[in-house]
């Protein structure tokens, strides 16, 4: 195989995988903190519709990411505020916010389907990625502020009593989730499919859900699991073109195949998920007890 | 008193509203789509189909319609919400809501149903569809004229017939032209996801494919193919504003007239159970202008010239001698393919590399 084959090989992988890799982590750090948001699509979607819309209106990639990073901001705000303090259901709830979020930019985004854009060069963001998961991995081992925020998720009630804002904890992390999310739908609607159509994400939020646990909650792992992913579709999409009579469909289900057989593989020996998934994961926390 | 005086007004009320409704009537008409209209490809164009049926048509008919409407279990509620709420003539825009509107239109024995691009029907359900392989012959005329690297990249969505037909089509009229040409194919197993349709884009203009054509319903790969700088046909719709420099022609899908003309049908009282596949002659397949600064102008007289022979009848997409890949001969020197073949389309014409999913 010729070089310049595989690089671009490498590149289209590179490309299509880094918006798994910032909702995952995103995800991952809200999961950690022992909160399950299961609004990542509709997250993802409303980033990527007001990055879009941003850029179309001011023609600034700047402020098009930053106000998207902002609707994340806002869109987890009001999951924390439901879950947090109204205490209400956090799966109900987190399903809730992905179908809002895929009306809410369905509207937002109606007059702009087919607004042709400049697309941003990937490259910076698929960096920023790699960057961001060593980060958060070096936060959680190597840092006290990780260590309180991984208590809070294991054990509320220790964690109070230690004298730790549990709720305050918490709602930084959701946060950073929904920022995390909007960024990844902000880079497909920018740079990997530089458009803006209804639904674009196409499912990409509920593979990142399945990334937090095929990762059993390691940052690092998500690396992995995200470029497994990547790795295996785009791959089977260079078999079909060289005409190898290998089923398509096999190899479409193929990444979701490898998440069943990895969440079967640790949910069969149950003291490995207790070790890593968060104790606390869905629990509401009530400050009274 | 005052109870029976309220029941006398509200009855009345009843009947000055059915009465109203009476002498007014327009017909509705409802429309369900597959993906979102604003999506530039294929429920775009039954959009459009839509508002020129009701331009035309005026007063006589309202419309409505609901987007999104997954192809499984849900589609049968979204039929019968239409039919449920007074609907005259429902349309069903895509394959797979064959059996959900069969069942529908069961239950409601004095509505019309129309199903497009199926093959199931009943007294009150007519199914229709466009033969847009004859399109995919004119843009494989073109592609066989204009690769360099002698090597297409088609992005396909699912192995029905519909898309198989067109790769055949396709491939029919560039080998034609152009013996050494070489056909890749990326099975996208999605009609809409733009991300994994720039993906396989980016794939197979790595593998050296200096044309994309697709079958899926976003301009993703017009966009890549733009980005990539190689050429690229649109789909459904003329795509040509979203990547100017890559944009050859499109098959565009033109829908308007025959809605309007089943409406006008179900307005006049005529409306029966029909079967409708028509191609360029009636003009519900159209091809969006030629680029002129891609293409050489005698290559574009070309395609025009073939435009004309397929509306007479004079060119067939699918003529004889035609061999499947194990080389058995499927239409004979002389013959051209007949509509049971066509519709039933489930092999790749010999030198097609690669197997068709099953």
């Amino acid at each position: 195989m010729d070089f310049e084959l595989l690089y671009g090989i490498v590149k289209i992988i590179l490309i299509a995988t880094t918006p798994l890799v910032f909702a995952g982590i995103g995800e991952l750090v809200t999961e950690k903190s022992g909160v399950l948001n299961l609004g990542v699509e509709g997250m993802m979607l409303v980033g990527a519709v007001t990055a879009f819309v941003t850029l179309v209106i001011t023609g600034n990639y700047i402020l098009a990411f930053t106000f998207s990073i902002l609707s994340g901001v806002i869109m987890s705000s009001l999951f924390a505020f439901l879950v947090l303090i109204l205490m209400s259901n956090q799966i109900a709830t987190g399903l809730a916010l992905t179908i809002f979020g895929i009306g809410l930019s369905s509207m937002i985004g109606k007059n702009y389907i087919g607004t042709p854009i400049e697309g941003l060069s990937p490259w910076f963001f698929v960096i920023f990625s790699f960057v961001i998961v060593f980060f958060i991995s070096y936060f959680f081992y190597k840092t006290k502020a990780g260590l309180i925020l991984r208590a809070v998720g294991e054990s509320h009630n220790s964690a109070h009593a230690l004298g730790y804002g549990v709720l305050k904890i918490r709602f930084c992390s959701i946060i950073f989730g929904g920022a995390m999310c909007a960024l990844a739908g902000s880079y497909m609607s920018i740079c990997y499919a530089p458009m803006w159509q209804e639904n674009m994400t196409a499912g990409r939020g509920w593979i990142a859900l399945a990334l937090v646990v095929f990762a059993t909650w390691k940052p690092g792992r998500i690396l992995i699991g995200a470029y497994i992913f990547g790795g295996v579709s785009i791959l089977q999409m260079n078999f079909q073109a060289w005409g190898l009579s290998l089923p398509g469909q096999f190899f479409n289900m193929a990444p979701y195949l490898a998440t069943l057989i990895v969440l079967v593989l640790i949910s069969s020996n149950k003291l490995r998920v207790k070790l890593s998934a968060p104790a606390a994961l869905t629990i509401p926390f009530f400050k009274g007890r | 008193m005052i109870k029976l005086y309220k029941i006398l007004l509200l009855s009345l009320t009843f009947f000055v509203f059915s009465l109203g409704s009476a002498y007014a009537d327009p017909k509705k008409v409802g429309f369900i789509y597959i993906g979102p209209p604003g999506d530039h490809g294929w429920t775009y164009m039954h959009d459009v189909g839509r508002k020129h049926m009701q331009s035309q048509l005026g007063d006589a008919v309202t419309s409505t319609y609901i987007e999104n409407v997954p192809e499984n279990a849900d589609a049968v509620r979204a039929i019968r919400k239409l039919a449920s709420s007074g609907h005259d003539l429902i349309f069903t825009t895509s394959f797979n809501y064959m059996d959900q509107t069969l069942e529908v239109a069961k239950e409601f024995p004095n509505i019309k149903f129309e199903h497009a691009t199926g093959y199931k029907r009943a007294d009150n359900v007519s199914t229709y569809s466009a033969r847009f392989y004859e399109g995919r012959t004119i843009s494989g005329h073109i592609a066989g004229h204009m690769t360099k690297t002698n090597t297409i990249g088609y992005i396909a969505s699912f192995p029905i017939p519909e898309v198989v037909r067109g790769i055949n089509a396709f491939y029919l009229a560039a080998s034609k032209v152009n013996p050494d040409i070489k056909i890749k194919i990326i099975w996208a197993f999605t009609w809409y996801d733009p991300g994994k349709e720039a993906d396989a884009a980016n794939t197979l203009i790595n593998q050296g494919a200096d044309i994309l054509v697709q079958h899926t319903d976003t301009f993703a790969p017009c966009q890549a193919a733009e980005k990539a700088g190689v050429l690229a046909f649109g789909q459904a719709s003329n795509q040509e504003e979203f990547c100017p420099n890559a944009h050859l022609t499109a098959i565009e899908d033109i829908w308007g007239p025959y809605y309007a003309a089943r409406a006008q049908a179900v307005v006049d009282g005529t409306w029966s159970s029909e079967d409708t596949w028509d191609g360029m002659d009636k003009g519900m397949v159209v091809m969006s202008p030629y680029n002129t600064k891609l293409m050489p102008a005698s290559l574009i007289q070309e395609a025009i010239n073939m435009e004309v022979a397929i509306k007479d009848g004079k060119l067939h997409s699918f003529e004889g001698p035609i061999y499947n890949q194990a080389g058995e001969l499927m239409v004979a020197e002389g013959e051209v393919a007949d509509d049971g073949m066509l519709a039933g389309m489930n092999w790749y014409v010999q030198g097609i590399d690669g197997e068709l999913p099953q």
